[in-house]
């Protein structure tokens, strides 16, 4: 068994490299038929080994459900060892079937979306690179090779914001992007030689241990001279630093909704159901870590807080079909950055997997309508789409009820247990920020459903507003989009309500997870009559307030998208200043761009004209050349000519040689006297 | 004469008897000769690596006892001593260890390249410019095998001559003004490494000895060391070049040749590098020891205020100058960190010499892998400069614009190369960076934290570079004009992506050459402090 399980744990991260390389090595020579095929049969390799590997790991549970490999060692130094290797756990495999189901389908969706694209090969050479990154990222066994996936994932996702090349707004978000993300990583890095200098080694398991066995009791470090701080606080902020740059939480997530520049396959793919969700595994995966600091958990509940709230009320007044879309994406982040904080990893990692499909679902139905319109991104000029594309129709409300958590979808039941767990430790701890990551949560759900169904009812429903070319045109794209739907929206509809039971309550990740002193979802199990049950935990939620703010905000977007338009209109202009603080994302970008991008070229000038060329080069150098032609004018005039003044100076030269040379021996001869 | 013996100066004299034939055959001839001799160059420099021997590599508890006893044991590889002056004991002694060893084969690698890339862009006095790289490439050799201080000193001194003659011969507009700064800065710092040399030689016992294995063993006081350590320090840092003593490299890059160019970032910076290894951290510990504050803060200036720089040029090969200087902030950081990181260890308790320099050699070797990895990366985006230099004339970034629309393979590598340069897990600049935050961490979170802004401003000057020269619509005709890269530019550019991603996926084996020189210099270092 452990050796198919190397074959199989191998060919799951190189068989979409393979396509990768072949792709985008030799795409001239196999054309583009050629290009999609290998890139999909290498992922739909990669998807079937996924299942096998959950299989004989997670349900026959190999070795306690846990399998490790050591792949090479990648450098040893100074006795740490630093290796490429395998861990395959509840964690990695739930990742690993997400993202390789993803990847699938989102590589056949391309072949429709992409098809009349002159870069069609290059394409689909990153994105099947993506998933090699990807992969490689989850299934890592320590933290080099995850520091290694998550650059790489990085580096693909800036390939791919800028794939368009020419259009100048792609290669500026890619760039912003790709620094934003630095500035995480800057944090991460950081991090990481934390846990190196502190544990003495960055495989997980001798971390882990290392947490479990000392509790880094006693460890200190001295960020400020004098002052003790705890080495687990700072480093578990370090590492959620890097966490907030990919994803996306505020203070670092400017780049997101830039990134919609890209193609639409990798914002579904990328930058919503896979990429984006890396610091939410990178955090589960540091569970063991993250239990024991307080501090860092308040840290990473606070912003998630606040990016679920704030990062929705942005989605209430985007136009672009893409742009509401990838501000869900930010608010529904921030739900899973609370679940962590709230100490219920499981939640997070269950809100990953449900956010996985229903937003991918959204993303491509997005794409789908961008098709149909021609590339028409602007909601306002759609309408009444529900009567042309049927199937896009369909399957986007499935995504949109499972994203605004209606009762029975996917979406519903990793919300809801969000929300639980947030009220259950604001009942538990009193803090503020509890109560106030209590408030984001539940004030988000009325948000969230106000914001995607205003989104859906201007694209689907009302009256048709394109011009007459685009509509003479509007059909529903062919199989090779409308299936990969349909194939998303069947996990997005029941997922949550198959799964829920033994991922959050049936000790799928023990082996993997960590939970804190205070078990939020252990505290939920306790306050359920017999324990926790589907059916029960369902209908329980149609009495709830979520549903209620839910239903409530469906209403709303009905009132004011279709039903009365217009009174949308005199709300904006009532509340113009609150409206041009969201449509100018509360300032962040204007503020970054004068800031840090103006800022640095401003002291990068200034270093140089001032500091190298004026002081240095002027002053120094310069003027040390100038000090030493003006002694050479001085010096100059001795140089007469004349051969009597030199026979003189040599004479005078000789003799005090002599004179040096001569008095130790005259010196000796006295001393003797 | 056994191979082992001579095969060092057959490595010097190769090269240098190929500049002479250069010469000799006719113009048509030149660069094939010139090939062949780089080839061969390095096919002869392979067999250092191969047969090299790391059974050394065990430092603990017998090895420690020998290393403490005879430092020179470590640079015995490959050793051949013949009397040359005998009345001041001066030898022709030439030896390698892990230290000097991949710099070696960094070298004969990067000729073969500069040589391939002159091969239709250098019209004016062909023969010469081979040449002058032949005999360059073989006095470098010189300087990395020299184990004799007046054989190391003639050959770093001489290493001038070709460059000065390559920048003012082919250079560009300003390349007067460019020489003689260069030639002066470096000399300048040169002539106080003299000075210490020649004290070092009377500080010896006996009838005197040049050897600079016999200066491992010379107990010098703490003034000695300080005033040695500052001299040695004016002449390393010219090179490397630290801040503030780093101005003659962006001018001289800038009006060399491409050719020279590639040499000058890939292979002579790091003689400033490997410099500090040789004499300065293993003749006055105690002296580096006293003012590694001083080269530490210097580093980190030079990683933060450089890369900051870099971002305001204008001019591409001005960019990858500034660039270069940040990341050889990185090797005299891993360097001299080593001390920070040995009192940690001693006031956490540690006694023993092994305890005592644990997690030391992590910087260290960090920062020599930075050297071999810049000297491809940078050689990589000279190279890439002088591709499109050749087509356009020009180096000024606005000149450019989409040329990835009419260049789409250039465009490529030279992503990859810029994505090297910011440090990319998975190419070559990442390991030694990565290793040398990782070290200083240990020594002060600070410095780790200004080292680890690196990620940051690297990937500002690199990338932003790439978008406005790369990407967005053709800018003008000229760009519309612009030829995809040819074979030999393909082949050049493949090599160097094939070794920076070879690196950037398995350092280790680079890594195995290093530890056991890396860990006798650092149990020297700490047995004289």
């Amino acid at each position: 068994m452990q050796n198919t399980l190397i074959t199989l744990s191998l060919i799951i991260p190189l068989a979409p490299l393979a396509g990768a390389l072949l792709a985008g090595l030799f795409g001239k020579t196999i054309r583009r038929s050629g290009a999609h095929w290998v890139t999909i049969i290498g992922v739909a390799v990669s998807f079937i080994c996924s299942v096998l590997v959950f299989k004989y790991v997670i349900i026959d549970d190999f070795n306690g459900g846990k399998f490790t490999y050591v792949v090479y060692q990648w450098l040893q130094s100074d006795n740490f060892d630093f290796h490429i290797g395998f861990l395959i756990d509840g964690l990695t495999a739930v990742m690993l079937l997400v993202v390789t189901f993803v990847s699938l389908m989102v590589h056949i969706y391309t072949i429709g979306y992409m098809k009349d694209d002159p870069g069609y090969q290059r394409f689909f050479s990153y994105i099947a690179l993506f998933t090699f990154s990807m992969l490689m990222l989850v299934m890592a066994d320590n933290f080099l090779q995850l520091f290694f996936g998550w650059e790489a994932v990085g580096l693909v996702s800036y390939l791919l914001i800028g794939f368009w090349y020419k259009k100048e707004t792609a290669i500026f978000a890619n760039l912003k992007a790709f620094l934003v993300n630095r500035v995480g990583d800057f944090g991460f890095l950081l991090g990481i030689a934390g846990v190196l200098y502190f544990a003495d080694s960055l495989n997980y398991a001798e971390v882990f241990a290392h947490a479990e066995k000392t509790k880094f009791s006693g460890q200190v470090i001295q960020i400020i001279p004098g002052v003790d701080w705890s080495a687990i606080t700072v480093i578990c902020i370090l590492l959620f630093i890097g966490a907030m740059g990919k994803s996306a939480q505020v203070p670092l997530h400017v780049w997101l909704p830039d990134s919609m520049e890209g193609p639409t396959p990798i914002s579904a793919l990328i930058h919503a159901a896979t990429m984006v969700t890396a610091g939410i595994f990178m955090v589960s995966r540091m569970s063991p870590l993250f239990v024991l600091s307080e501090t860092a958990m308040t840290m990473v509940l606070l912003v998630g807080a606040i990016t679920a709230l704030f990062m929705g009320l942005l989605g209430l007044v985007q136009n672009d079909i893409k742009r509401v879309v990838a501000y869900s994406t930010l608010s529904q982040l921030g739900y899973m950055t609370v679940a962590l904080g709230t100490g219920a990893f499981a939640a997070g990692m269950f809100h990953l997997m449900t956010h996985a499909f229903f937003k991918a679902l959204l993303f491509l139905g997005a794409g789908s309508v961008i098709i149909a319109m021609h590339h028409q991104q602007d909601m306002r000029k759609m309408g009444n789409l529900k009567k042309y594309l049927p199937i896009t129709y369909w399957t986007a409300l499935i995504g949109s009820l499972a994203l605004i958590g209606f009762p029975g979808f996917s979406g519903f039941y990793s919300k809801d247990i969000i929300i639980e767990a947030t009220r259950a430790l604001a009942g538990h701890s009193q803090s503020g920020i509890a109560q106030f990551a209590y408030f984001s949560v539940l004030a988000g759900v009325l948000i969230t459903a106000l914001y995607t169904f205003r989104m859906f009812f201007m694209v689907f429903h009302g009256k048709e507003r394109m011009d007459d070319h685009t509509k003479s045109h509007l059909k529903e794209p062919g199989w090779v989009v409308t299936g990969p739907l349909i194939f998303l929206a069947i996990p997005s509809l029941l997922i949550g309500l198959v799964t829920i039971a033994p991922m959050l309550f049936g000790g799928y990740f023990s082996n993997s997870i960590q939970t804190p002193e205070y078990n939020v979802l252990g505290e939920i199990e306790k306050h359920m009559d017999g324990g926790f049950g589907v059916g029960a935990f369902t209908l329980h939620g149609l009495l709830q307030p979520p549903f209620i703010l839910a239903l409530t905000g469906i209403a709303l977007a009905w009132f004011f998208t279709l039903k009365r338009p217009d009174y949308a209109e005199s709300l904006k202009k009532g509340l113009k200043p609150l409206y041009l603080i969201l449509v100018n994302h509360y300032f962040f970008d204007r503020v970054y761009q004068a800031v840090f991008a103006g800022g640095a070229r401003k002291v990068g000038n200034i270093l140089w004209n001032v500091g190298d060329r004026k002081i240095i080069d002027g002053l120094v150098i310069n003027g040390s050349a100038r000090t030493i032609g003006l002694f050479s004018r001085v010096f100059r005039k001795l140089q007469t000519g004349y051969l009597f003044h030199y026979a003189m100076v040599m004479v005078l030269g000789l003799l005090g040689m002599l004179t040096w040379l001569v008095w130790p021996v005259v010196k000796g001869v006295f001393n003797g006297v | 004469m056994e191979f082992k013996e001579i095969i060092l100066t057959v490595l010097i004299l190769t090269p240098i008897i190929g500049g002479i034939f250069a010469l000799l055959v006719s113009e048509k001839l030149t660069r094939s000769v010139a090939l062949v001799f780089a080839l061969l160059t390095f096919a002869l420099s392979i067999p250092l690596y191969t047969q090299f021997d790391t059974e050394f590599s065990d430092t603990k508890s017998a090895k420690i006892e020998l290393y403490k006893a005879n430092p020179a044991e470590r640079v015995a590889r490959f050793e051949l001593k013949k009397p040359w002056i005998e009345s001041f004991n001066i030898n022709y002694h030439v030896g390698v260890d892990g230290l000097s060893m991949p710099l070696i084969i960094l070298t004969t690698f990067i000729t073969i390249l500069v040589i391939l890339s002159a091969w239709q862009v250098i019209k004016i006095r062909p023969k010469q410019f081979m040449a002058a790289f032949l005999i360059m490439e073989g006095i470098m050799i010189g300087v990395f095998v020299a184990l004799d201080a007046v054989l190391f000193y003639l050959f770093w001194e001489a290493m001038l001559i070709p460059m000065f003659l390559i920048i003012g011969i082919w250079g560009g507009p300003r390349k007067v003004y460019a020489t003689i700064k260069f030639f002066l800065f470096t000399f300048f710092g040169s002539v106080f490494m003299l000075v210490a040399l020649i004290y070092l030689y009377t500080k010896t016992p006996g009838s005197g000895s040049f050897s600079i294995l016999d200066f491992y063993h010379l107990t010098l006081t703490p003034l000695e060391q300080m005033y040695i350590f500052i001299a040695f320090l004016l002449a390393f840092a010219v090179k490397v070049p630290m801040w503030p003593v780093h101005t003659w490299l962006p001018d001289a890059h800038v009006e060399a040749p491409t050719g020279g160019s590639v040499i000058l970032a890939a292979i002579m910076l790091k003689i400033g590098g490997y410099g500090f290894l040789r004499f300065s951290l293993p003749i006055t510990p105690g002296g580096s020891a006293d003012l590694a504050w001083l080269v530490i803060l210097m580093s980190l200036i030079a990683i933060v205020y450089i890369g900051l720089v870099a971002i305001a040029q204008r001019d591409m090969k001005k960019l990858i100058a500034y660039s270069s200087i940040a990341h050889m902030g990185f090797v005299t950081l891993g360097f001299f960190v080593i001390f920070a990181v040995m009192q940690v260890n001693i006031k956490a308790g540690a006694t023993e010499a092994d305890a005592i320099i644990k997690g030391a050699a992590l910087a260290v070797e960090g920062g020599i892998v930075q050297m071999i990895s810049h000297g491809f990366i940078s050689a990589a985006l000279f190279l890439c400069v002088g591709v499109l230099y050749d087509r356009m004339h020009s180096r000024e970034i606005q000149d450019y614009g989409g040329v990835a629309n009419t260049m789409p393979v250039f465009a490529a590598f030279a992503v990859l190369f810029s994505m090297a340069n910011a440090g990319l897990p998975g190419t070559s600049g990442f390991v030694g960076e990565f290793m040398v935050i990782l070290g200083t961490f240990k020594a002060n979170f600070w410095y780790a934290f200004l080292a680890a802004t690196t990620l940051i401003l690297g990937a500002a000057y690199s990338l932003w570079m790439v978008k406005r020269v790369f990407y967005g619509e053709v800018a003008n005709d000229k760009v519309a004009a612009l030829k995809d890269i040819n074979k030999r530019e393909f082949l050049i550019l493949f090599l160097l992506a094939l070794t920076v991603l070879f690196f950037g996926l398995y350092p280790n084996p680079l890594l195995t050459v290093l530890h056991d020189s890396v860990n006798g210099l650092l149990i020297h270092v700490q047995s004289k402090l």
